[in-house]
């Protein structure tokens, strides 16, 4: 089929998906010219496995899965599912959403790579996926702890290493910096700052505005 | 105990004993591992029951420090994720960014960065299979492929100014223009690679040993292809014939004629040869590039001022132009709200960006999709019942490279 499709196209297809998965999946957006459901997280193995198996669509790869953090919301995590179709050559976006301790239904009865991706998203953010056969951490370090893509987890981290010529061995120590990692915000305060996102949950003051208060 | 070189796991008979069950490390510093990969391999004699890939030993939180730095500063990240194939990364990342804010790359940037990503092709695959070679024991392959590689980096050097991290591509085109002499340089080096090409090819292809350590090693299936993950030479081995640059064009690739190499039986051979087959195909890519940069003028990066940088000249002479300057390289541009996925043909698979961009000048979450990690997950199921020195060649085969895969 004809590449890139047509919004409206897509649309279509996201209302047929909406129409086979009622209560399933809650909504279908077009934006930039992707498509983007919303589905619910315990039904999560239903929905891919319908994407999957249903000749209208035929969403045989799961492309890509990963977690996002949206600290502000009361369910602060996404899993977002990426998939392509290659008979329609189509793609998809699926996204569930959950918190620190409600696990996700993991899928990898429905497409084994998504083994490692779930591993990648509970190494990075915490999420749990229930029925994982093997949910370790992937990419941080043995003995890690904490989940270093979340929000409040600092860029700089907690922990260092380095050799040690007299233990002869590696050791862990606190972060020391010789400065404190400097996060300018450059962002200006008449336009595009936090302040034209008020209301979207981010808290910004003007500079100079907590004299106001005092 | 039967033969079971080429027979699932299932068909084994269950070891008699617990003594007989092996446990060797491999890597992180082995030579073959291609990088820091730890492999745990248990075995049953010489015969692989289970791989438990260990990665992570190169993970640097790329990601997390995208998230912490505008967007322009993270272009140089993507260099150093596939840093065989530096150029590719750098092009899946502006393409999403692109589609965010909707700038138009003028046509002699997006020849320069089709020229460039087919160089990027060459080098990765030019480094993969004479390493496979070497995997199972051919040792001049990578003499002779790595001489190629020093004239393409040179290429690489006199366009962007670096070898390895280049750092080239912007959004809304590349950094700066080519100059003739270098176009003239890359087409007299199309003309004399497939003669290298034929010479490695030569070397390798009809070679009994090569043939007697990949023919029928790990074999995948269209439809297991589909459910691990695989994309790129690993699809296309398994004779699915998709690849993104015909079935979703980016850039110019829907103008520009070449074919694509499709595979047979998926097993470790027929995938050196699509990859063989692809270089002779980005050869030919490259030439219809050269031969349009020739007839197409014009700027290589958009005139958005809100996006890319003006030109140097523009500064000495414009007040708005210097304004404009000055406030990407301190605040940055802004993205609109919103998310994206965009992704490209790399030389290993479908390098993918997932973007999500809340409308300031900083990502908030940007998701590499890395080809190679479904590829070094499907070891273990590619293993399975192959014996120990099978573990380097099928290895080799997938085209791993761990800085995409660890992040």
């Amino acid at each position: 089929m004809s590449y890139p499709p047509a919004p409206d196209e897509l649309a279509q297809l996201g209302q047929a998906i909406l129409a086979d998965l009622p209560g399933a999946v809650t909504s279908a957006e077009v934006r930039f010219g992707e498509l983007t459901l919303h589905a619910v997280a315990h039904r999560i193995v239903e929905v891919l496995t319908l994407l999957r198996d249903n000749p209208n669509y035929r969403f045989v790869q799961l492309i890509d899965l990963c977690g996002a953090d949206y600290p502000e919301r009361a369910l602060r995590f996404d899993v977002v599912y990426h998939l392509l179709s290659y008979t329609k050559n189509r793609r998809i976006r699926v996204k569930v959403q959950t918190d620190e301790d409600t696990p996700v239904p993991s899928i990898v009865g429905v497409h084994p790579a998504a083994n490692w991706y779930e591993r990648e998203a509970f190494d990075m953010y915490g999420i749990f996926f229930e029925g994982h056969p093997d949910l370790r951490r992937i990419l941080t370090d043995y003995g890690f702890s904490g989940h270093p893509l979340r929000k409040d987890f600092p860029m700089t981290g907690y922990v260092e290493v380095r050799w040690d010529e007299a233990l002869k061995r590696v050791v862990y120590e606190p972060v020391k910096l010789n400065q404190e990692f400097r996060a300018f915000d450059f962002l200006s305060p008449w336009e595009g700052s936090r302040q034209a996102l008020a209301g979207q949950g981010y808290p910004y003051t003007l500079p100079g505005d907590e004299k106001a208060k005092t | 105990m039967p033969d079971a070189s080429d027979q699932g796991l299932a068909t084994l008979a269950p070891p008699t004993s617990d003594d007989r069950k092996f446990t060797i490390n491999f890597g992180p510093q082995h030579p073959a591992a291609h990088g820091v990969l730890r492999l745990v391999l248990e075995l049953d004699g010489e015969v692989v029951e289970r791989v438990d890939p260990h990665i992570g030993l190169l993970h640097r939180g790329t990601e997390k420090l995208m998230e912490a730095r505008t967007y322009l500063q993270s272009v140089p990240y993507f260099d150093r994720l596939d840093y065989v194939a530096p150029m590719n990364q750098e092009h899946a990342y502006c393409l999403a960014i692109e589609k965010l804010v909707g700038a138009d790359v003028p046509p002699r940037a997006q020849l320069i960065r089709v020229l460039f990503s087919e160089i990027g092709r060459i080098l990765s695959h030019l480094l993969n299979v004479t390493t496979q070679a070497m995997d199972v024991g051919a040792l001049t392959p990578p003499l002779w492929g790595f001489e190629e590689r020093e004239k393409l980096m040179i290429f690489n050097e006199r366009a962007s100014g670096a070898r390895l991290h280049s750092n080239y591509f912007r959004p809304g085109g590349v950094h700066q223009d080519l100059t003739p002499a270098l176009i003239d340089d890359i087409e007299a080096w199309c003309h004399s690679f497939p003669k290298v090409l034929d010479d490695i090819d030569g070397l390798i292809t009809p070679n009994r040993i090569f043939k007697q350590r990949n023919v029928d090693i790990g074999v995948a299936s269209k439809e297991e292809a589909f459910a691990r993950g695989f994309t790129g030479v690993m699809l296309r081995g398994s004779g699915v014939a998709w690849d993104l640059r015909k079935a979703q064009p980016y850039e110019c690739y829907a103008d520009l004629e070449f074919d694509v190499p499709v595979g047979k039986n998926g097993d470790c051979y027929d995938r050196y040869l699509v990859r063989m087959e692809e270089m002779r195909q980005s050869v030919r890519i490259m030439l219809q590039c050269l031969e349009r940069l020739r007839r197409t003028d014009g700027p290589v990066l958009t005139d958005d001022g809100k996006v890319a940088p003006p030109r140097r000249a523009q500064m000495k002479a414009s007040m708005e132009a210097l304004i404009h300057h000055f406030k990407l390289y301190t605040e940055g541009f802004h993205v609109p709200a919103g998310e994206v996925y965009a992704c490209i043909e790399a030389p290993k698979g479908e390098f993918g960006v997932y973007l999500v961009s809340d409308g300031t000048n900083k990502p908030w979450r940007c998701k590499i999709r890395a080809p190679g990690f479904p590829h070094l997950q499907a070891m273990d199921w590619l293993n399975r019942g192959h014996m120990l020195a099978d573990v380097s060649a099928i290895l080799g085969s997938l085209d791993i490279v761990f800085g995409e895969i660890d992040r």
